[in-house]
């Protein structure tokens, strides 16, 4: 009887509660880094012999015992050569393997297309004439990959820039010509055209230099051994990184991994999203988060402002309380219909008719896009910023606000300098729980404006620098793309637990500097104690 | 009972005549007649509930901010009437100061604190600002205490020094009446006999209104005593008469402790 009474079995319980909630998001964030961090670690390659059939290489991934065979077990390996095989992955019977051998000279090549590709170095082309052959390959190509790497520079420069300039040109001039067709003003017309053939004549010569450029670069191939013997010709230029993991010592391990880790956050994706980088869903979704914040904030506080201080406390307040709590209940879909109905259609929808009308019927702002997205999520999310507001508003005590009116303040007054202040963390708290909600949010998203793969950042070196306009990628929806739409699931699953890692130290990232402002903000309007 | 008012004295700065105060349908005070003499400490004492609190509350019309109060009667301060349809409130709040029970600095420096009800005002010039605080610090007594660390937080403070910076805040705009809530009941002894001792050197430059439950508080600091008991005020004179002197049967039972 007195166990019960003194409450311990209730601190057990609460204390429980709290040790599972620990407990699982330790278990959800361990996974996540357990299965993403190693992702770019540089593998040693396995060469196994077999009893039966030629000789395969790859990494180690897995292995397991052998269903409905007791005390038999299976290893499962990476072999890479996707175009060679068809497949990625083999699972071999460890009672099947011969011989377990990692050859110094085995190379991994990582390829713009097709995966990676795992063999030797055979002979190194230039122009069907034998630069190296075995050995010396190695060499050889760390010499070439460089030259080609810097033709590759050279077309990205050409093709961003100079191209991209006159690309940009002979639209605007497009959307003129329709512009003066409506008005018929034949002069003009025939003076555009004038300067449209000039404009595809620049075109023409810019990409001749660029074909010219990409024919110097696919001089070089090299010829690849694979494990079974059989041999492979990938040009020079499809090769993005080589390099030999049973050769390399922890260090240039780590540089490897490092190197990797850059192409990952800083580099485009390639392979329908499941190689190389993933900035461009990096970056769209702190700009998506950002605008989102810009909107919900001050809008957020504003209205819970009004709510509190200056509303007429009744019953159509607790209505619209009542109302604004319930809606941060909506499931997310909802905000995302809403916001493909109203923000898209409706004021995009306009807004093309009214500024945008030579381009239509293709759509600038009537489609999904960075600006409508955000304004969406900032809809999800201002219910949160109303909540808390108001109720750190609600817990600036009463001897402050009549201190402030005692000595003269009118109402405005009070809010501005003493109200406001004092409930600042609190309104704070609401805006971290808010943004990390929006973060982490991608329903309402795929139908306002996320895409798998956005040729261009929202944000650019082209006036007006922001295009609100066009659609972006997105973490979440990254995630999703790559490991449940993507061709190769398997393959793919690596970079959807970094990709996820990403995404997690992206909201911790942004809730930790809310977080560190708030705590300041906190010792400086620290609330009195006797 | 005879007619409660200081009427010896020549110079009356708040006038409450026929006063009646509303909660809803609850009436807090009942036909309040009053005339406060100025440039003297003058204490409200009685019973919890007793209506002391609300009547000074009547004085910069604090009570506004509770929407179902209301009043009937008249309240005058320096001749004239606060509740008039064209009095400035802010103007009036500016004229008559207050200090709660329980001190509340704002959450800014110490300076920002004193300096507030002038910025409030729109003044600005630092020059104005630094002498005004510095007065206003010293006529509170906590200039010694914090004129190294004025742009510290006000909250840093302990509990007697952040009701003398309330004190030091009021008195900033030179108000012409300073209301007291119980500035005291929430300090030590110690920090009592500091706030007594800096509204008794106070006397001589300000009106001042103190609501007290100490009696004998009132009896060291105050000139004039009220009395209150249920809304109604009971019996208003000097104090040493009250104390001595009593005319009131009720007003010998509270000061003699058989009740209250």
């Amino acid at each position: 009887m007195k166990f019960w009474r003194r409450g311990d079995p209730f601190i057990w319980l609460t204390g429980g509660a709290l040790a599972l909630c620990l407990a699982m998001i330790a278990g959800l964030v361990g996974i996540i880094v357990y299965n993403g961090a190693g992702v770019f670690w540089p593998q040693d390659l396995t060469l196994l012999r077999l009893k039966d059939g030629p000789p395969i290489m790859g990494k180690l991934v897995d292995r397991q015992p052998i269903p409905g065979a007791a005390g038999r077990y299976r290893v499962q390996l990476k072999v890479g050569n996707r175009d060679a095989y068809g497949q990625d992955f083999r699972w071999v019977d460890e009672d099947a393997i011969a011989e377990r051998e990692t050859p110094a000279e085995a190379v991994v090549f990582e390829r713009i297309e097709w995966g990676d590709m795992h063999g030797f170095i055979a002979a190194l082309y230039e122009e069907e004439r034998l630069l190296a052959k075995g050995e010396g390959g190695w060499e050889a190509l760390q010499g070439v990959m460089d030259q080609v790497g810097e033709l590759g520079e050279r077309i990205h420069a050409l093709e961003r820039g100079e191209l991209g300039k006159l690309n940009r040109a002979i639209d605007d001039l497009r959307l003129q010509e329709r512009r003066l067709q409506r008005k018929q003003n034949d002069a003009q017309l025939a003076a555009n055209e004038v300067r449209r053939q000039a404009l595809w004549d620049e075109h023409e010569a810019v990409s001749g230099r660029l074909d010219e450029l990409r024919a110097q670069q696919e001089r070089w191939e090299v010829e690849v051994a694979l494990a079974g013997g059989e041999t492979r010709r990938v040009g020079v230029a499809a090769i993005v990184r080589a390099y030999r993991p049973n050769l390399m010592g922890f260090w240039a391990k780590v540089q490897t991994y490092l190197s990797k880790g850059w192409e990952f956050v800083a580099g485009e994706p390639r392979e329908s999203n499941t190689e190389g980088g993933i900035f461009p869903a990096l970056f769209g979704t702190v700009m998506m988060v950002m605008l989102m914040s810009l909107a919900a904030v001050p809008f957020g506080i504003l209205a819970a402002l009004y709510l509190r201080e200056y509303a007429r406390q009744g019953f159509l307040v607790r209505l619209v309380r009542i109302a604004v709590n319930n809606l941060a209940g909506v499931p997310s879909i909802v905000f995302g219909m809403f916001g493909l109905g109203f923000f898209v259609y409706g004021i995009g929808g306009s807004i093309d008719q009214l500024f945008y009308a030579d381009a239509l019927p293709t759509p600038t702002y009537g489609t999904g896009g960075i600006l409508w997205a955000s304004l969406t999520l900032a809809l999800l999310t201002v219910p949160v910023v109303i909540v808390a507001t108001e109720e750190s508003l609600a817990a600036v005590p009463r001897e402050m606000r009549e201190g402030a009116l005692a000595l003269g303040a009118t109402k405005f007054q009070m809010i501005w300098s003493v109200v406001l202040p004092s409930a600042l963390p609190g309104i704070l708290t609401g805006v971290i729980l808010a943004t990390a909600r929006g973060a982490g949010e991608v329903a309402p998203l795929m139908i306002t404006g996320v895409v798998k793969l956005a040729p261009d950042l929202p944000l650019d070196a082209f006036a007006p620098f922001f295009h609100l306009e066009r659609k972006f990628m997105h973490l979440g929806f990254h995630i999703y793309d790559v490991g449940f739409q993507s061709p190769n699931v398997e393959a793919a699953r690596p970079m959807v637990y970094t990709t996820a890692l990403m995404l997690l130290t992206i909201v911790l990232l942004l809730n930790l500097t809310a977080i560190v402002v708030r705590n300041k903000l906190r010792k400086k309007y620290a609330a009195a104690a006797f | 009972m005879s007619q409660p008012l200081a009427s010896d004295h020549a110079n009356p700065i708040v006038e409450v005549k026929n006063l009646n105060m509303f909660y809803g349908e609850t009436q807090a005070l009942h036909d309040i007649d009053l005339s406060i003499p100025a440039r003297e400490v003058t204490a409200f004492i009685g019973p919890s509930g007793c209506g002391k609190s609300t009547l000074l509350r009547c004085f910069n019309r604090l009570n506004d901010l509770i929407e179902s109060a209301h009043i009937e009667g008249e309240v005058r301060v320096s001749g004239r009437d606060i509740y008039a349809p064209d009095c400035d409130v802010i103007d009036l709040r500016r004229r008559v100061g207050m200090v709660f029970q329980k001190s509340n600095p704002f959450p800014k420096s110490i300076y920002e604190n004193v300096a507030y009800g002038l910025r409030i005002a729109g003044e600005n010039r630092r020059r104005v600002l630094d002498e005004a605080v510095e007065k206003s610090l010293k006529a509170a007594a906590l200039w010694d205490e914090v004129k190294d660390r004025l742009k510290n937080n006000a909250l840093s403070l302990s509990g007697g020094q952040q009701q003398r910076l309330c004190i030091a805040r009021t008195l900033a705009v030179e108000p012409e009446v300073v209301l007291m809530d119980e500035p005291c009941s929430a300090l030590d002894p110690i920090a009592t006999a500091r706030v007594e001792e800096t509204i008794t050197e106070l006397k001589s430059d300000y009106t001042i209104i103190v609501v007290t439950h100490n009696l004998q508080q009132a009896a060291r600091i105050s000139t004039y005593t009220a009395f209150y008991y249920l809304g109604s005020l009971i019996e208003f004179n000097q104090t040493e008469d009250m104390f001595t002197n009593p005319r009131s049967k009720q007003t010998e039972d509270y000061v003699t402790g058989r009740f209250g």
